[in-house]
């Protein structure tokens, strides 16, 4: 048999259900205070720094880091349920997301001890943003080629080249990048890359937004012009970085955020067909649901077996692939319900304009954090084709 | 990837064992004559396992239900065409009103939520059951009965019943049972709260797994016969478009695993089957394997081309079973009305809620 992909049922534990509740008691008061409007298409209040600090006060950063950096050792289960409902209520996460998903992590395996308990309680209070340099304009999903150099120098190294599609750098305090300190070798394309901690904000960087279509600005172009780190900027190992990529990809591709981009129209068109639908949208909806469903119940599985200490790459691969490819269609098969929809339905006008905002957003979903191709190639690979 | 699944218990390692020993894919597939069945049977009614869910007072093995649907999962991953799921599911459709089972094949009947058998006022059992599996091979029909103001459950001697046979798109009987004034055997109300709809879930479940397993078996195959088969010089695998495709089928197939297991766990942990959070899981179970029985098996089909479309090739088994199995006890389009209804009456903003609580 080919090795058996496992996708057990996990049940998020008692002790979940009572933080669920606190925190939708926490996203009700603030978007009551006016903090952030839930659902409302193409915000201007995606970056919110005092929010990020009140989450950070009620325990919900570092949530599974150790105490000691300012992490309050719970499981990842419990993490899971309140990523799931901030996503939910479209609540303003993006100063916070990254450092807590995935740069916290990195730090807590690969960084010097004062490092460490310099950002990383910083982190939890939710005082930082961090951006992730991976792509460059002739190195996306092939993160190989990457060509920004970082040459030894007194006391660390000199960076030049450009990062480029860089969620965040904008806002960004840190920067967790990879860069070309050797040449690869002929055995090994891989090799070569460092992954360093950057400080943003600094002389040698600039920092220039892109527009997207949906008329945002979240992701940037980033021109690091003989930018010095320091050698305790260093994290792991030199020309090793490839070694340091794969096991965390696990946490980054998993998560309900890689199924609940969309979500809203879903939540609006059922407010939009009433209590009493026809066959076809109830057809549409309950298709939709079991979907929803089945993706949420093997994310949690996922996430079990990360708090078990597997690394389930293949599966969380899988997830990423079936979630990105439901969520980008989303949009579209709301609006092929929408169109029959009473033209009197209090809600027509918010359903239109998050649709058209949703369905500007879905091509991104299945390119940003590893392309489709990407993660097909992985999944095949560990069904023993490559 | 996760390590190699292990058999989790005796109960699943004897199924198993005697699947793997008595109903080769293969051997079967050249058995014109149906030799295999005979011999499978006697296996596994030995070895307790069509009578698993019913309790030892009852007649039965009384196998645990987490047990049951994992020896479920095993006869999907083999596509067993004998009446096991069957006689398993009457054996505990009985046992919910304390029937004791008899022995050989059974079935349940009605197998769709559109048809419904009445227990008149003279206590005899009138109506039709479309798509009863495996009736014709069935000594003994499990039926559900509605009338006198509530349900029943009766055991009914097959022979009293016109059987109309047919056949599913596997070749496997999926019978027409037409109850003209037929006497129930034995018949006792249905426990309260149990209706048409909690035999449809369970069923939908059990159908649900059996799919998941079949998925599992395609994928193997298909993954197999990729790294044999040589077109343009080098094996079919090391195509791209060959490896999408089956990544695809490895989702389809997980997605399938995922749903259906998470719909057993909670049957297993509910008192009742009367409650939103297991018609949610086994509704989702029945609509999203059924979507993936289509998508995955027609990708195990593209793999292996033109092979995969002879009757001499195995493929076959899996994939045209996994095609009927959508159609017993409520398809995925009648359950995602059904689904989406539920959803409506909730309201939009209790959608999210009852998700999260899965």
């Amino acid at each position: 048999m080919t090795a058996a992909l496992r996708f057990d049922p996990i049940r998020l534990p008692p002790e979940c259900e009572q933080l669920r509740k606190e925190v939708r008691a926490f996203l009700a008061d603030e978007i009551a205070a006016g903090t952030f409007t839930p659902f409302k298409p193409n915000r201007e209040d995606t970056d919110a720094p005092e929010f990020s600090r009140r989450v950070g006060a009620r325990g919900w950063l570092g949530m599974t880091w150790p105490k000691k950096y300012g992490g309050h050792e719970r499981s990842f289960l419990e993490r899971y349920v309140v990523t799931e409902e901030m996503r939910v209520a479209n609540a303003p996460t993006r100063r916070f997301f990254v450092a807590d998903r995935q740069s916290g992590p990195v730090l807590l395996k690969y960084a010097p001890e004062h490092i460490k308990m310099d950002i990383l309680p910083r982190i939890c209070r939710g005082e930082l943003c961090f951006a992730i340099g991976m792509s460059e304009p002739n190195s996306g999903s092939d993160l190989f080629a990457a060509k920004t150099r970082a040459t030894k120098t007194d006391g660390g190294y000199l960076v030049n080249g450009t990062k480029i599609w860089t969620s965040s750098a904008h806002i960004a305090d840190y920067m967790i990048a990879i860069f070309r300190t050797s040449p690869p070798t002929k055995e090994n394309r891989r090799h070569g890359l460092t992954q360093f901690l950057v400080k943003m904000k600094q002389p040698g960087i600039k920092v220039n937004p892109i527009g997207q279509i949906t008329g945002q600005f979240e992701f940037n172009e980033v021109v690091f012009t003989d930018y010095f780190v320091p050698d305790d900027h260093v994290l792991g190992e030199i020309d090793g970085a490839w070694k340091q990529a794969t096991s965390e990809l696990a946490y980054e591709r998993s998560g309900p955020e890689r199924f609940l981009e969309t979500y809203y129209v879903l939540t609006e068109l059922v407010r939009a067909v009433g209590s009493k639908p026809d066959a076809r949208s109830a057809e549409g909806i309950g298709r939709l649901v079991a979907q929803l469903h089945t993706m949420r119940r093997m994310s949690v599985s996922v996430a079990g077996m990360l708090q078990a200490g597997k690394e389930p790459v293949v599966e969380a691969s899988i997830v990423k692939d079936i979630g990105t490819v439901w969520e980008q269609q989303l949009p579209h098969r709301v609006r092929d319900l929408a169109a029959f929809v009473e033209e009197d339905a209090t809600n027509r006008e918010t359903l239109e304009k998050q649709l058209a905002f949703a369905i500007k957003t879905a091509p991104k979903l299945t390119i940003q954090g590893g392309t489709t191709e990407v993660l097909r190639g992985i999944i095949a690979r560990g069904l023993g084709l490559r | 990837m996760a390590e190699s699944k292990e058999s989790e218990n005796i109960v699943v390692e004897t199924a198993e064992k005697i699947f793997a020993d008595l109903a080769d894919a293969q051997t079967i597939n050249h058995d014109k004559k149906g030799d295999w069945k005979a011999p499978l049977w006697k296996a596994l009614s030995e070895a307790g396992l069509p009578l698993s869910w019913v309790p030892e007072d009852c007649g039965g093995s009384g196998a645990s239900l987490a047990d049951g649907f994992a020896v479920l999962g095993a006869a999907g991953r083999f596509a067993i065409a004998v009446p096991l799921a069957e006689t398993m599911l009457a054996g505990w459709l009985l046992a919910q009103a304390k029937i004791t089972s008899p022995a050989g094949e059974m079935t349940v009947a009605p197998a769709s939520p559109k048809d419904r058998i009445a227990l008149d006022a003279d206590g005899m059992l009138s109506g039709r059951a479309r798509g009863v599996p495996f009736a014709k091979q069935a000594g003994h029909i499990a039926v559900l009965a509605s009338g006198n103001g509530g349900h029943s459950i009766a055991l009914v001697d097959a022979a009293k019943v016109r059987t109309e046979a047919g056949l599913n798109l596997a070749n496997d009987n999926s019978d027409t049972l037409t109850f003209d004034k037929v006497e129930p055997d034995v018949i006792a109300p249905a426990p309260k709260g149990f209706d048409q709809t909690a035999l449809m879930l369970m069923g939908g479940v059990v159908r649900s797994l059996q799919i998941a397993g079949s998925l599992e078996t395609m994928l193997d195959i298909s993954v197999r016969y990729s790294n044999e088969r040589v077109a343009f010089e080098k094996k079919i695998s090391k195509f791209q478009s060959v490896q999408h495709n089956l990544a695809k089928l490895a989702g389809e197939s997980a997605a399938a695993l995922a749903a259906a297991t998470s719909a057993a766990d909670a049957i297993v942990n509910s008192p009742s089957l009367d409650n939103d959070a297991v018609f949610l899981e086994a509704v989702a179970a029945k609509i999203r394997c059924s979507e993936a029985a289509e998508k995955g098996g027609g990708i195990a089909h593209q793999v292996h081309g033109a092979i995969g479309f002879t009757i001499e090739h195995i493929l076959h088994r899996y994939s045209l079973r996994a095609l009927s199995w959508r159609d017993d006890f409520g398809s995925e389009s009648y359950w995602a009305v059904e689904l989406g209804k539920r959803v409506a009456v909730r309201g939009a903003d209790e959608l999210w809620p009852l998700v999260a609580s899965r």
